[in-house]
């Protein structure tokens, strides 16, 4: 990330005033300040405030309740259900497309032919939607006609496999369309970070003869810390984003079983008209995603100073 | 991590695989082979499905060829398929996507790309602190800002009628929440951070000289932006267009909350149409109409091949 300042240079010797220095690109760069200043922060913080209020439907007079909200917001079951959902989704699929995602990426690291192709196999599901990954998975899985149906024809009379319509399972079958969709860019990035290793590492382990799988446990694995921790990030960042996944595909049902917390607030906000329960519960996501990101840039920017 | 992705697009290295058939060969192979079946399966079903006949649907095998090949689900999904009391098909929500995705596009390259040229070449007091909120908001689940977007958007668009009815007291009310031009914003805002980053990056790279070269020619800011980046870097226009057009055209959350049931993009009139609760359920209609939503991105990525690729490499290492 080194920046060159060539800008400074080129503003010349005299300085009408500091402000007027590099105007053009300072009357250019007002939409990214804007954005910056007004939504990222503005609006962040408008939110915030308002989760410590007593507001229904606004514009309405606003009354400080402090954590009333919040309260409110985790004696309520639904809430409890989607944070819930929310751990166990956010567990596995990390684990799961972190594992998966490596292992494609060291198959494909094996010079094999046909590469290219496989990739954009197991690329292509990324470039979908969440709503046509739900609504494909929602068909196979379907138990009448789908997946199930197909087994119990073959023989197996007794198999059951329901993940649409039984609360237990429900947050799996969400599992397996978000992996389907997810893995393949978690593969792609992992091939980045292998593909940068030093072929001498290679060339050194098998003078030792330490078999393939060992060097990627102990010696690759290791080495590409930074891009696991890069993917970790993105991945979590995108689970607690999910949300169209979930109303594509059981619509937050059977009940409230599927439900996850960018439903909720968005529920909140725009059906019932519960809006200090909604901020309050965006809130926690933002604080959810403060608890990975906070240590990451201390990481990553850590040791130099200002991004 | 950028040199990673680039390395990553060179395709493998070292000398040709020998062709000998070697267990650790087959496992590989065979492994790769089924995670391609798995991974290829639903976009086959969807295909099967869409060209069956609902009788054959409901006698049989969800995974089997179709027996009768029919186009009528295609038909119907485009032009009939209902949602609510409206049964106008997909193609209104396809076109209202298209009415999204063309000025969205234009509009939210256009302000990425200067932003990521002033922040490359005429860095001033602040733009890294700027830049750097910028990358942190990212990262800011959307639902934080979704609901004081809201208001922004209805108080200014109040703001711009009572602004036209100065000059003629007639003028229509101007409407930026649940217009198309609101979510043109909304995308150009969301769009910004990772685009910016695509630009600053690109810009950082195109050689100093030529930059102060252009600055001792008595080139401004504009005239270097529009006669020495532009024209050379084109293709990361590209990878910014690949990287909007599929972004743009599959979010719904921006469709279903900053629009109303006239303006819905496709995204959300197909979820409208499969997850409908009246009428019996077809789903060779539902799964044709998931197909043609899932075209458009599709064919997008089956033809940019790596810049696709590249594109997301690029949107991995923000910050």
């Amino acid at each position: 990330m080194a920046v060159t300042d060539t800008g400074q240079t080129g503003a010349g010797a005299k300085k009408p005033s500091p402000l007027f220095k590099n105007l053009t690109a300072k009357i250019a760069a007002i939409p990214m300040i804007m954005t910056a200043l007004v939504v990222f922060i503005g609006c962040t913080l408008w939110t915030i405030y308002h989760s410590f209020t007593k507001s229904r439907l606004l514009p309405a007079p606003e009354k400080w309740v402090g954590l009333e909200n919040y309260e409110r917001l985790w004696s309520e079951n639904r809430w409890i259900v989607s944070i819930e959902n929310l751990a166990i989704y956010g567990a596995c699929s990390l684990i799961l497309s972190l594992t998966i995602g490596f292992i494609l990426a060291a198959l494909l690291d094996r010079k094999i032919r046909f590469e290219n192709t496989i990739r954009t196999i197991i690329l292509y599901p990324f470039a979908l939607s969440f709503v046509v990954t739900g609504l494909v998975w929602q068909w196979i899985l379907n138990p009448q006609l789908g997946l199930q149906n197909v087994v119990r024809s073959w023989g197996w009379e007794t198999f059951t496999f329901d993940p649409i319509n039984n609360a237990d399972i429900v947050i799996y079958g969400i599992l397996i369309a978000g992996i389907w969709q997810g893995s393949g860019f978690v593969m792609v990035l992992l091939l980045a970070g292998m593909r940068g290793i030093d072929e001498d590492v290679w060339k050194a382990s098998r003078v030792e003869g330490i078999p393939a799988w060992k060097t990627y446990i102990f010696i690759v694995i290791p080495m590409m810390r930074p891009v696991f921790v890069t993917a970790l990030v993105i991945i979590s960042a995108g689970i607690i984003k999910v949300y169209d996944l979930v109303v594509a595909q059981t619509s937050g049902g059977p009940g409230i079983a599927s439900e996850v917390p960018a439903k909720y607030v968005i529920e909140k906000m725009f059906t019932s008209q519960n809006l200090g329960l909604g901020f309050a519960a965006s809130t926690m996501m933002l604080l959810s995603v403060l608890v990975v990101l906070i240590p990451w840039a201390y990481l990553e920017f850590g040791g130099k100073k200002n991004g | 991590m950028v040199d990673a992705t680039v390395n990553a697009q060179s395709g493998p290295r070292g000398p040709k695989p020998k062709r000998v058939i070697s267990s650790t060969n087959i496992i590989i192979y065979g492994t790769l082979f089924v995670v391609c079946l798995y991974y290829l399966l639903p976009l086959y079903v969807m295909i099967v499905t869409s060209l069956k006949g609902m009788p054959e649907i409901r006698l049989g095998n969800i995974f089997g060829p179709p027996v009768e090949v029919t186009f009528e689900p295609w038909v119907k999904a485009w032009s009939e398929a209902c949602t609510g009391i409206n049964c106008e098909g997909l193609s209104r929500g396809f076109w209202n996507s298209v009415w999204i995705l063309v000025p969205s596009v234009i509009i939210s390259i256009a302000i990425a790309s200067v932003n990521g040229y002033a922040l490359a070449n005429w860095r001033f007091k602040g733009s890294e602190v700027f830049f750097t909120i910028l990358i942190f908001g990212a990262f800011i689940p959307y639902q934080v800002m979704i609901y004081p977007i809201v208001i922004i958007l209805r108080e200014s668009g109040e703001g711009i009628t009572w602004f036209l009815r100065l000059f003629n007291e007639d003028a229509s009310a101007f409407r930026l929440m649940g217009s198309l031009s609101g979510l043109v914003i909304v995308h150009t805002i969301f769009g910004m951070p990772i685009l910016t980053l695509l630009f600053r990056n690109y810009f950082t790279s195109v050689p100093e000289e030529l930059f102060k070269a252009a600055r001792v020619d008595g080139a401004g800011f504009w005239g270097i932006y529009f006669r020495i980046m532009l024209p050379m870097s084109l293709p990361i226009f590209v990878v910014a267009m690949i990287l909007q057009v599929t972004g743009i055209w599959n979010d719904f959350l921006f469709g279903v909350i900053y629009t109303k049931p006239e303006t819905y993009p496709m995204t959300v009139q197909l979820n409208n149409i499969v997850n409908s609760v009246q009428g019996v359920k077809e789903y060779n209609v539902n799964m044709a109409a998931t197909l043609l939503t899932g075209l458009v991105p599709l064919v997008i990525y089956f033809a940019s091949g790596k810049l696709f690729v590249r594109g997301i490499a690029a949107g991995a290492v923000k910050g």
